[in-house]
């Protein structure tokens, strides 16, 4: 069964059978406002955590998104490229960033559930 | 994020009621979206009204027997030309002929005009105006009022049922319609629109009046961003620096003919001999490839890779459904279709040099 957790950056992880679906919480999507291009990472990227694994662009800003743990890019959310605003809409489903492959579940365990999350976001 | 230091609008707690989002702005804590969020408050501009609270700008009424000849020190302007009511865009210069700030300057009266200053450079343009005085009879008055800014296609319509009529106000006219009023038909977005300096419980009441017409929303500092951006209109401390000149920056257009040629303006000499030489690099509207953003701060590329330039705003035109920005080149690569190059991240985006303004002013000049 997938679970979920989320990091201080603003980021959610569904893993299920050691692949993480990644991508950023609703909170985050709306402090970022109106999204109009987001880069998405080659497949096949090795990412340690807290490299910069996408850069989603509003109107007004560029921000990056984190790795939020060690892994390897397995597949990237194609859709995006035509319509980035999926971010806006649909943040924790079909806005999805990227999957990647886990090197360590491990540290899975350092990240919140998403009560802690509701409670750090206040 | 905002220290102790930070401004606050007289009308904070307005926009705090409509749920804005804040942001620092030159010295300013100002609202930057409110919920509908940038792309829809662009948009309702372009097609219905939006309102802008821009009163971290100020407002400088100048007057004395001297002013014009003040005014024409301070900036290439032949201040004693306009007609009462009429408004013109000028400069402060240095003597490099760089541009301290862009100005609009309303001629009041006979010896009274209107300045409009930005917010970043108000308290340095009024020392610099004041410095400058000191050889005039001229008295230089700060005022204070809250400064809104009503911009689209039905900003007249919404001020006319506010009841406030402007048909014979055409663009670039400004008038003091009621007791400590200045309303001027300009703004910063490339539509018709509306600037209004006014007191603070004037103001509370207009606004209150003016959102409750369904054709007005407050719009933020983002949206007001990529409206100036689409419309080629250059941002202060961005697009023009006091190391850029009107030449340069391609706006010459502000300065009457007579005035370059005679005129004892502040940085005369300079800006003729940039001229007599033509500029080494000049601004131009920036259209990138597909749809990534490409933003101030990046460096221009020309095919062969030498340096070419480097961006100065850019951004997502909402209207215009593409990337827009706009920087300097060097003079031989100015040309409108040169396919450049901006580094963005270390990738190498395309991008074409393309005429300014992105989307047509809708101006209502007569």
């Amino acid at each position: 069964m997938a679970k979920t957790y989320f990091t201080e950056d603003h980021e959610w992880l569904r893993v299920e059978g050691g692949v993480a679906t990644v991508g950023i919480t609703d909170y985050a999507q709306e402090q970022l406002g109106d999204l109009v291009f987001v880069e998405l990472p080659e497949i096949g990227r090795k990412l340690a955590k807290g490299d910069t694994a996408v850069v989603v662009e509003s109107v007004k800003a560029a921000s990056d998104v984190y790795a939020p743990v060690d892994g390897e890019i397995t597949e990237a959310n194609a859709s995006l490229s035509a319509d980035p605003s999926l971010v806006n809409s649909a943040a924790t489903g079909d806005g999805w960033l990227w999957k990647m492959k886990l090197a360590d579940e491990g540290q899975l365990d350092s990240l919140m559930d998403e009560a802690a999350y509701k409670a750090h976001i206040g | 994020m905002t220290g102790e230091d930070t401004r606050h609008l007289p009308l904070e707690d307005l926009h705090q009621a409509a749920a804005a989002r804040f942001g620092a702005f030159a010295g300013w804590s100002m609202p930057l979206t409110y919920s509908p969020g940038v792309m829809k408050e662009h948009l309702h501009t372009r097609e219905h009204a939006g309102l802008f609270d821009i009163s971290h700008m100020k407002l400088f009424e100048v007057s004395g027997s001297s002013t014009a000849a003040l005014l024409d020190r301070a900036c290439p302007l032949d201040a004693g030309a306009p007609e009462i009511s009429q408004s013109k865009y000028t400069f402060f210069l240095n003597e490099a002929a760089g541009i301290i700030d862009d100005l609009i300057v309303t001629r009041l009266g006979d010896d009274r005009f209107m300045v409009v200053a930005n917010a970043g450079n108000a308290v340095e343009d009024e020392k610099h105006l004041r410095a400058l005085a000191a050889d005039f009879d001229a008295k230089i008055e700060p005022l204070d009022r809250v400064f809104l800014a009503i911009q689209g296609p039905e900003a007249w319509a919404a001020l006319s049922r506010a009841g406030i009529e402007t048909g014979s106000l055409l663009f670039m006219h400004g008038i003091e319609p009621r007791q400590n009023w200045f309303m001027s038909r300009s703004g910063y977005t490339g539509e018709d629109g509306f600037e209004i300096g006014l007191p603070e419980k004037d103001a509370r009441d207009l606004v209150a009046t003016l959102l409750g017409d369904e054709r007005v929303q407050w719009i933020g500092l983002a949206a007001r961003d990529s409206l100036r951006l689409e419309a080629g209109l250059c941002l202060h401390g961005q697009d023009l620096t006091p190391e850029i000149d009107p030449a340069s920056a391609g706006l010459m257009w502000a300065i009457p003919r007579e005035v370059r040629a005679t005129g004892h303006f502040i940085g005369a000499d300079a800006l003729r001999s940039i001229i007599e030489r033509g500029p080494s690099q000049k601004r131009v509207g920036l259209k990138p490839d597909g749809r990534q953003p490409v933003r101030a701060g990046a460096a221009l590329l020309d095919a062969g890779g030498n340096p070419a330039g480097h961006v100065t705003s850019g951004g997502f035109g909402p209207s215009t459904g593409h990337p827009v920005a706009m920087g300097y080149v060097n003079t031989a690569l100015a040309k409108g279709g040169t396919k450049l190059f901006a580094d963005v991240r270390g990738a190498k985006i395309p991008v074409d040099v393309a005429s300014l303004p992105f989307t047509p002013h809708r101006y209502r000049k007569g």
